[in-house]
């Protein structure tokens, strides 16, 4: 028999002043994997994310992690779990110490338990000698690893973390990142993110990209990519439109027209620019040839950009 | 149900943070002196008692009542300061239920406002106003009910408050008329009956009441105005109800 996955949706539906902010999603997360939820901003990965901690209710669907319902046992899923919030929740006007010991003590830890996990993580983050440092004075990614390490503290089965780089500077993101990783490694944890940024999700086991409310891809990441089948070659044009029905004649290709240009999806991509240039009609501004990445695969299946930091990526996604 | 590790650290957390602001605890412990020495030494003056108290000994307990009122009332700022900064959700998502966390809040306003009111008595003897060790005893009981029944109030009012400016607008309006209307500075049997209502559901009148009865000597016109038997049952059923309605506000919010 299969192992039960660690957490299980199935058909979720959330309805929020409205709007349906979640309709219909499906996924299940085997335990050990790292599994990332990504979408542009109001897509509903917290809102999926709020339900499965039990934050938020749901109107219909279930939802059950660690085996347990979170509807009808809350309790039970809140001491199955970690979460890191897309805000900084910590106390700022304790020490980095004093909010470990405040959530060890929350989830019911005895003194000494709470001591020896408080000792080991603190070296886990490489936070030791910041130790008794009240949190204000701290860096925003030393913040961030402090409360990575108290989302471990209680030893959860899965580990939320909910963009858990916004608003850090790019170096500090993937230093972020980069222990995330290394965490995963040596801890193991299932771990269920959510972000916007392309490519931070490339450290998962498996994408969900959710869109609207829906997921519409659910794969390797390496598969997603493989599911473009060839390179994208975007063009900008003195015409895109003009541009776009001679390549569908000359080349029986379908263009599609996106914020950045015409993109195309062509296998061998260095070997058809030399022969797009010497059939193409339209005066050709720019070129660009990429690789497949994760970027692409939600352009293809979208037709739009994820914004990064636009007005709004502050809200809830 | 009740996590007591977790009320313990809760409270730990607030002594903390109320420790550790020092200004704040300058002025905390400054403000009823400067009502006391300066409101007080000037209204002796001006009013003949005749016998029993006199004016500065009089509003001792209504300075008493008026720092557990402050205390009380604007500990529960910690709400909305939790809930603005983010560490409510951090409690919120533990396993810890919703009336755990009630109870530590309630317990640390409380004991906090204790704590200043305790530091207060100390300056009865100065006043003319000995203080036995059984009065002293009976105080720290009547101020922690009063503290509660305050607490319990203020918590029920914040979980209703979202933003911080809201909260010092709503709470300024609560606790002015609560403690005018308190008996604190003047006795409430010589207000106009139309105001003289208000009194009677104004958990601070009694609390302000019981604490004349252990310092003030018994007789003259300043002394206390309701039996000491109201007092404690008034604040203690206040404290009750708003303990239930701060608890099922916190259950029922997501």
């Amino acid at each position: 028999m299969r192992k039960m996955p660690i957490i299980r949706v199935e058909n979720l539906f959330k309805r929020y002043n409205g709007v349906e902010a979640v309709k219909g999603v499906s996924f299940d997360v085997e335990e050990g994997e790292t599994f990332g939820f990504l979408g542009p901003n109001g897509a509903g990965k917290t809102t999926t994310i709020s339900i499965l901690c039990t934050l938020l209710n749901f109107d219909s669907g279930v939802a059950l992690v660690n085996g347990f319902d979170c509807r009808k046992e809350p309790h039970r899923v809140r001491s199955s779990i970690g979460l890191v919030f897309q805000e900084i929740t910590l106390d700022n006007e304790l020490t980095a110490y004093e909010n470990l010991k405040f959530h060890c003590y929350l989830y019911n830890m005895n003194k000494k338990v709470a001591e020896e996990r408080i000792d080991e993580i603190l070296d886990v983050v490489g936070l030791s000698d910041r130790r008794n440092d009240i949190v204000k004075k701290f860096s925003g990614g030393m913040k961030r690893r402090l409360e990575i390490a108290r989302g471990l503290l209680h030893r959860p089965r899965v580990l939320f973390l909910d963009e858990p780089t916004l608003g850090l500077d790019p170096q500090t993101r993937s230093h972020v990142w980069e222990f995330i990783h290394k965490l995963k490694k040596t801890v193991g944890h299932t771990v269920f993110m959510t972000t916007h940024y392309m490519q931070e999700a490339e450290v998962c086991d498996r994408i969900a990209i959710i869109d609207g409310g829906k997921i519409i891809a659910l794969a390797r990441p390496d598969e997603l990519k493989r599911s473009l089948k060839g390179d994208t070659i975007y063009i900008k044009t003195a015409s895109d439109e003009l541009a776009r029905l001679e390549i569908q004649e000359k080349f029986g290709l379908n263009a599609k027209v996106t914020d950045a240009g015409l993109s195309l999806l062509v296998e061998g991509g260095e070997k058809f620019i030399p022969r797009l240039f010497e059939r193409l009609t339209t005066e050709v501004l720019s070129v660009n040839l990429k690789k497949p990445s994760l970027e692409d695969v939600f352009i293809n299946l979208t037709g739009r950009e994820i914004r990064e930091d636009g007005p709004g990526a502050r809200m809830r996604g | 149900m009740l996590s007591y590790k977790a009320i313990y650290v809760i409270v730990l957390r607030e002594f903390k943070r109320f420790f550790r602001q020092k200004g704040r605890l300058v002025v905390t412990l400054a403000r009823p002196l400067i009502w006391l020495f300066i409101v007080g030494s000037g209204f002796t003056r001006l009013i003949d008692i005749g016998s029993g108290a006199n004016y500065i000994q009089f509003i001792l307990p209504g300075i008493v009542g008026m720092t557990i009122l402050f205390s009380s009332i604007f500990s529960t700022i910690s709400v909305v300061w939790d809930r603005e900064f983010g560490f409510l959700r951090e409690m919120l998502v533990s396993p810890v239920s919703r009336v755990t966390i009630v109870f530590g809040k309630l317990l640390s306003g409380t004991t906090l406002s204790v704590l200043q009111g305790v530091a207060l008595l100390f300056v009865a003897p100065f006043l003319g106003l000995p203080l036995s060790f059984q009065g002293f005893a009976a105080m720290i009981l009547l101020m922690f009910l009063v503290a509660l029944s305050i607490t319990a109030l203020g918590l029920f009012v914040a979980s209703f408050l979202s933003s911080l400016e809201g909260f010092n607008v709503i709470m300024n309006f609560i606790v002015l008329p609560m403690f005018f209307l308190s008996g604190a500075l003047y006795p409430v049997g010589s207000l106009p009956p139309v105001i003289k209502v208000f009194t009677y559901i104004n958990p601070l009148c009694y609390g302000v009441d019981s604490f004349k009865h252990v310092l003030l000597p018994s007789g003259g016109r300043l002394a206390a105005e309701i039996p000491m038997y109201v007092d404690v049952a008034f604040v203690a059923v206040f404290s009750v109800i708003f303990t239930f309605l701060a608890a099922l506000v916190f259950e029922r919010k997501k």
